[in-house]
């Protein structure tokens, strides 16, 4: 089997099944105070120092979440509601149009809930937000706005965005910025103080980690209302037993990948160059999506080391995904619904790409058990699996 | 065979394609999602492609242990059934969505999808019979017989189709579930037209094509006797839902004769009216050879009851039916069905849409 969509899920490394295995079989809850929970609690805060240590920010910043989907949405949402507390003005979120569904659906929430108003902000033909977008977007008026929210690296196309740039854009009128960098850690160098943001996204399963395990990096000074209410174990920003070993687990993993990043972004950016060079050789009408991977953003790659997305005219993602599954090569669409039906992609869409060609998209994403075979596989069957779907068509679209 | 089953979420397409896999071939299941309004398929609409059929189809495909894919045939399903079924109630005439979704969607978009993307066949769980001999025939169990709504189909589709489940009685298709194991054994089958899952078929008609009034006008006296809001509410043999505030001067009960769309004039009258003894019918479609002549046959006019002795011949491109025993409720954009009767299942001849009813034959 040859698995290319570690964007999706990428193995746990050794270490964390490693260290989440010792945990799981330890007593202890981190808010009790006998010696088993002290234990615990020992265990915990090993763990958010060594994720702070390797992220740039202090331990105090760690708040511990379930994942991306939470810690985006605390980040979205308690920002607003804090910032709009303290002043009822502030009641504009600007967002990029490219972001994951969990900062969208969020920021869209609070619109029809909570009665925020957004500015989208738009990106470039690579899926990038320009830090004179987001100026332009602040001086409209600057004391309405609450938050930013801008992604480290997109999931889909692997563009990187300036986050530094946009902090200091956003820090010029104490607008705080959050930034979902799920993707981004382990392969990017991602330094939370240096980057300017006030919060920050990460998750366990995308870097090596268990499932179900992420951070939100606050920093110290951001105001941010809870959504989860109760015993207030993480800064009363976040309440809920924590789970041991789910952090232990993820700071092993955390270590492990950010320890590793430079050397496996090289590793992953050699072989990403290789598919996409020898792809597009076999496939020539094939487009690469998002931006070419060969210039420097904030001192690191301005595109995913380990991410090629690609558009094939007159083919149906679908159907070359299940042509790829049935040869053993796994990949991904791009987004998918509830009801697993690929739906055109809302970043492609934001790209300017028409509609017909992004339903013919696949993301092959490697991540740190890929290889030089995982490449030739594709490599091997991507030919006849393009003029198969190519024949099959776009069957379910209107034909006029 | 690469057999490429149809899997809607419920207990026949489960236990066909269950049967598939049993009788060998390399299966993969595809579920068609083919609603497509914004938010529906992530917030779960009722009718044809909710998130939970597209779950419990899922679900029947793991234990059948077969790769289970959902596809969208939104746009597709969209224009060619339910524009179709819309504009067909406006023209005055009275659609069969499933029978187009079969001739158009599973058995054309599907099927040519399927076969593109090398696959031999496609299978669904309709209640019919597909033998060796490549006929088409009625269904073993007569209560769930599915022919009438594939009887669009020619010769070179059925070829690339597999019906595993019509020579089972519908409680054995359950007690098979059971026994396989899928967890869709007892899901209550659906009866509704699957994108109105209210089943208030006028509600969604007039939703879309607004009032259109016309004259409610009786068939022998030429009398108008009332109005009504669009043709689009009514069916030739429809009885009830008239409108009208008085009753007629016999005392007995009124039908809908015919609709004329143009003027907006739905013609109503006796029930003997309603008996007609010949029609004609436009695309004449047959499962193998077209006839050189005239054909006995057993006609059906709709796709529960309505069956006649008939016989059938072309001319030109039309098919021209003449009933031996007369036959009521017979509406244009119907399917005309032409079975050959046989004590190893009624064998379907083909079809053809019904444009005219004739009341009285004149050769």
């Amino acid at each position: 089997m040859t698995y290319l969509d570690h964007a999706a899920t990428t193995p746990m490394v050794a270490e964390s099944v490693a260290a989440m295995s010792e945990a799981l079989t330890t007593l202890g809850n981190a808010s009790s105070l006998h010696s088993s929970g002290r234990r615990a609690r020992r265990v915990v805060e090993e763990s958010r120092e060594a994720i702070a240590a390797a992220l740039g920010a202090r331990p105090s910043e760690v708040v511990f979440t379930t994942g991306g989907t939470e810690s985006d949405n605390l980040a979205v949402k308690g920002m607003y509601w804090a910032r709009r507390a303290a002043d009822p003005a502030r009641r504009r979120v600007l967002a990029s149009a490219v972001e994951h569904h969990a900062v969208l659906d969020a920021v869209q929430w609070l619109a029809e809930h909570e009665g925020a108003e957004v500015t989208w902000l738009e990106v470039d033909g690579f899926g990038r937000v320009h830090a004179d977008t987001l100026a332009a977007a602040i001086a409209e008026n600057p004391d309405d706005v609450a938050l930013v929210s801008v992604m480290w690296a997109n999931n889909e196309v692997g563009t990187v965005n300036p986050v530094r740039e946009l902090a200091e854009v956003a820090a010029r009128h104490g607008i705080p910025l959050h930034t979902d960098a799920v993707q981004a850690v382990g392969t990017l160098p991602v330094d939370f103080r240096a980057a300017g943001a006030a919060a920050l996204t990460l998750t366990g399963h995308k870097l090596g980690g268990p499932y179900g395990a992420g951070v939100l990096l606050l920093g110290r000074d951001v105001p941010c209302a809870p959504i989860l209410h109760g015993g207030g174990q993480e800064r009363d920003v976040r309440s809920g037993t924590l789970d041991v070993p789910a952090i232990v687990g993820l700071a092993a993993a955390v270590t492990e990948a950010v320890a590793h990043a430079p050397r496996r972004a090289a590793e992953l950016t050699a072989l990403r160059d290789d598919l996409v060079r020898r792809l597009t050789a076999v496939v020539p009408d094939a487009v690469l999506n998002g931006d070419p991977g060969q210039s420097t953003v904030d001192d690191g790659p301005s595109r995913l080391p380990g991410n090629a997305h690609f558009s094939f005219p007159d083919c149906e993602g679908d159907s070359l995904l299940m042509l790829l599954d049935a040869n053993g090569i796994e990949c991904s669409t791009g987004s998918a619904c509830t009801a697993g039906v690929a739906q055109p992609s809302h970043v492609l869409l934001a790209m300017g790409v028409n509609q017909r060609l992004a339903r013919g998209s696949l993301r092959f994403s490697l991540g740190h058990t890929s290889t030089a075979a995982d490449v030739d596989a594709v490599l091997a069957a991507i030919g006849p699996v393009v003029a198969r779907a190519r024949s099959a068509g776009l069957a379910g679209l209107r034909r006029g | 065979m690469r057999v490429l089953a149809a899997m809607s979420g419920g207990v026949d397409s489960a236990v066909a394609a269950a049967r598939a896999v049993a009788a060998g071939h390399d299966v993969v299941g595809v579920h068609l999602a083919l609603s497509a309004r914004p938010g529906t398929l992530r917030t779960g609409s009722r009718g044809c492609c909710t998130v939970e059929d597209a779950h419990d189809a899922r679900r029947a495909a793991d234990v059948l242990g077969i790769p289970f894919y959902v596809w969208d045939f939104a746009e597709r399903f969209a224009e060619g059934v339910v524009d179709d079924f819309v504009a067909e109630y406006a023209a005055g005439r009275t659609p069969n969505p499933c029978l187009r979704c079969n001739e158009r969607i599973k058995f054309s978009a599907l099927l040519d999808k399927a076969l593109a993307l090398g696959f031999d066949a496609v299978c669904t769980g309709h209640y019919a019979r597909l033998g060796p001999d490549g006929l088409l025939r009625r269904a073993v169990d007569a209560d769930k017989d599915q022919s009438y709504v594939l009887a669009v189909l020619t010769a070179d589709r059925l070829a690339h189709a597999l019906f595993p489940v019509g020579d089972t009685p519908k409680a054995g298709i359950r007690a098979e579930a059971e026994e396989r194991g899928l967890a869709v054994a007892h899901k209550p089958d659906s009866h509704d037209i699957c994108f109105i899952p209210s089943g208030d078929t006028r509600a969604f008609l007039a939703a879309r094509l607004g009032a259109t009034p016309g004259p409610l006008v009786d068939d022998e006296s030429g009398e108008v006797l009332g109005s009504h809001a669009g043709v689009h509410g009514f069916t030739v043999g429809q009885r009830h839902g008239l409108g009208l505030d008085r009753p007629a001067a016999d005392g007995r009960p009124r039908y809908v004769l015919g609709i004329e769309p143009v003027s907006g004039t739905v013609r109503v009258g006796a029930r003997e009216r309603l008996a007609v003894t010949g029609l004609v019918g436009e695309r004449p479609v047959w499962t193998g050879a077209a006839p050189t002549g005239p054909v006995e046959c057993v006609a059906q006019v709709r796709a529960h009851g309505g069956l006649a002795p008939a016989v059938a011949s072309l001319d030109g491109d039309a098919l021209v039916v003449e009933l031996r025993t007369p036959l009521e409720g017979v509406a244009p954009g119907q399917a005309v069905v032409l079975y050959r009767p046989d004590p190893a299942g009624d064998v379907v001849l083909g079809s053809a849409t019904i444009t005219r009813a004739c009341r009285s034959w004149d050769p």
